[in-house]
């Protein structure tokens, strides 16, 4: 995708800590607070992870312990009160909104639609940021519209209206929509809340095909332990707005850890491939 | 997968001109005198041709300097209250969304108000005066569509039944005001409170002014529609839009002002006439989709009609003597909007 590109470069007195990072969080930290003279309600100790091309990162954590703050932060969406991210030595929350749709795609909870579409009208959505203002779609907006449908197994979703499909397949097609962005970030806010473990594997059987074979680095915030241990090259662990944690899923699956973080006791096992499994237990 | 194209675009645009002209001619035909088809086909062509002079017939007098100006009128209103509709729901999420309902119509009568009087203060030229009531009637809509805005708006989202409350209750307010206006301070070229409070398209305003609401609203039309794409993804929510590419605080600030300046003008020669901004979209939406690069256009040639047709009702149903067109629009709009807020709450 050849994109003119209008921020200016890094200059030369940022250093890459890893050059084949293509995310790079370097002591990023955020402080929600209502007013500059209160308490903050919130705090996002700095933090610092990268990722490659073709890697699938989760942010794991209970609820308030800082995923969507570090989400955001990661999408652009909010600026870091300290240190920086940079997506392709670009901080992500300098990029203008165009550029940056062109690069990151967020796959969110669904949103209600105020007016229903038509599936393939909302995956063309997607090509929005490649458009000029007052053009329609092109022949090739549309084949790589039908192309990402068809990547999610959700080619004959296309004529369906939005308000009468499955939440699974309502998530199939929000994530077309994101890969017809034709980013190099694909983020994802809690994607197996509403959907069944059928739809939860095959969502992460996706995503894991589309990473290897698209090279997107996917960050995918989430609470679901196993779905984590099976499926994810970093974890990311985070509790109470600090981040505990970065590294594969083997070295943070330790049983106090996990234990400590989500208040539950569990045990923990490794399967014949290496990955975690956790079992919760009882608290009696 | 059928994506919208230029040409499927004019297609319906042109098929929805058609419908206007129709309505146009058949409206020029109706009033308290009958005009025959041959006599308005002659009349028109002397018009276009510039011969106006050659116009004999006192019916003819009729046709070309009362009923065709009125009908211009409406066409400009229509498009306008409707095109402004249609942003205003696509931007606040929230269809249920017209001029009228937030009060914006009522914020304008009371700026262009407030303007006309101050005017009889400045004894202006006669050239001059009257294009102070659009820019008071703006100020007006602007400061309306702010406050209703704000008051909607909780938490950094915008709640859609506190909004739609808050518009009503502004409206009402805003209306007492009109009211304690004209009943304390009329006099002068003040028109009265009905026209202010329910619309009218009965007494023509002054050629500059004309001029000015023409050209001014399609400036403002056009600057809407240049966001037509944005507000598609608007649909989803200012966050989710942001996300696909959409710089939010512009398109915000376009399409307010742009609809603002629609509604003030619209105002400002035909009083608030009330639910063509609600009505005209949902049924363009019911016939063509809600691709607001069809929608927006479309609703302009929708609005038309619907003014056109409730003008010509409101000034034959009782002739020779007329009702304001306010009142047609409420009688068919109050109740769809009551249908709509059903449909909705279930």
């Amino acid at each position: 995708m050849s994109t003119p590109l209008r921020t200016p470069m890094p200059s030369a007195d940022q250093p890459r800590l890893n050059p084949d990072a293509r995310l790079s969080v370097e002591q990023a930290s955020y402080v929600y607070a209502p007013n500059p003279s209160q308490a903050p309600l919130f705090t996002l100790e700095a933090l610092s992870f990268q990722a490659k091309p073709g890697e699938i990162v989760a942010i794991l954590g209970p609820n308030a312990s800082g995923k969507s703050t570090l989400l955001k932060l990661i999408s652009g969406a909010l600026e870091p009160l300290s240190g920086r991210v940079f997506l392709s030595g670009f901080a992500t929350h300098a990029l203008p909104p165009k550029i940056r749709a062109q690069r990151i795609a967020l796959v969110q909870q669904e949103s209600r639609l105020l007016f229903p579409s038509r599936a393939w009208e909302f995956v063309l959505q997607g090509r929005h940021a490649y458009n000029r203002r007052m053009h329609f779609e092109s022949e090739e907006d549309v084949n790589i519209a039908r192309n990402a449908l068809a990547q999610v197994g959700a080619t004959h979703l296309s004529d369906r209206w939005m308000d009468q499909i499955s939440g699974g397949e309502k998530q199939r097609v929000i994530l077309a929509r994101a890969l017809a962005q034709q980013p190099l970030l694909l983020l994802l806010d809690e994607p197996t809340l509403h959907l069944d473990i059928g739809a939860q594997v095959d969502l992460l059987d996706s995503l894991r095909h589309l990473a290897a074979v698209n090279r997107y680095t996917v960050i995918v915030v989430t609470h679901e332990l196993n779905l984590v241990g099976e499926y994810a090259d970093q974890v990311v662990l985070l509790q109470k707005g600090k981040c505990l944690r970065v590294g594969s899923p083997a070295s943070v699956y330790q049983r106090e850890l996990l234990e400590q973080v989500f208040q539950a006791p569990l045990t923990v096992e490794m399967t014949v491939a290496g990955r975690p499994r956790v079992t919760l237990l009882g608290k009696t | 997968m059928r994506p919208l194209t230029l040409g499927r675009l004019l297609l319906r645009c042109s098929v929805l001109a058609l419908i206007l002209f129709v309505v146009v001619v058949i409206a020029l035909k109706l009033g308290a005198v009958q005009v025959s088809l041959y006599g308005l086909g002659r009349d028109l062509v002397r018009v276009l041709l510039g011969q106006s002079s050659a116009i004999s017939s006192d019916y003819g007098m009729i046709v070309v300097d009362i009923r065709l100006p009125r009908i211009l009128l409406a066409i400009v209103v229509g498009a306008s209250l409707s095109v402004a509709g249609a942003s205003f729901q696509a931007l606040l999420r929230n269809p249920l969304a017209d001029p009228y309902v937030l009060g914006v119509s009522s914020g304008a009568a009371v700026g262009a108000i407030l303007a006309l009087m101050l005017e009889n203060q400045l004894s202006l030229s006669p050239e001059f005066a009257g294009l102070i009531t659009p820019f008071g009637a703006f100020l007006g809509a602007a400061i309306t569509i702010s406050g209703v805005y704000l008051l909607g708006h909780r938490e950094g989202q915008i709640d859609s039944n506190t909004l739609l409350l808050g518009g009503v209750i502004t409206m009402s307010f805003l209306q007492a005001i009109i009211t304690f206006l004209m009943s304390t301070l009329a006099g002068g070229n003040l028109r009265g409170a009905s026209f202010w409070l329910m619309g009218s398209l009965s007494t023509l305003p002054p050629r500059s002014l004309l001029y000015l609401v023409g050209i001014g609203s399609l400036v403002a039309a056009g600057a809407i529609y240049t966001t037509a794409s944005d507000l598609n993804l608007l649909l989803a929510g200012e966050r989710e839009a942001t996300h696909l590419g959409v710089d939010v605080p512009r398109v915000r600030v376009v399409v307010y002002v742009a609809a603002s300046i629609l509604t003030a003008f619209a105002v400002s020669v035909s009083g608030s006439i009330g639910y063509v901004g609600l009505l005209v979209p949902h049924a363009m939406r019911l016939l063509f989709g809600s691709d607001h690069r069809m929608l927006l256009p479309t609703s302009a040639f929708g609005g038309a009609i619907a003014v056109v047709i409730a003008d010509t009702i409101a000034r034959t149903i009782v002739a020779p003597s007329e009702i304001s067109v306010g009142a047609v629009t409420a009688l068919v709009g109050a109740p769809f909007f009551i249908y709509l807020l059903r449909r909705r709450l279930s």
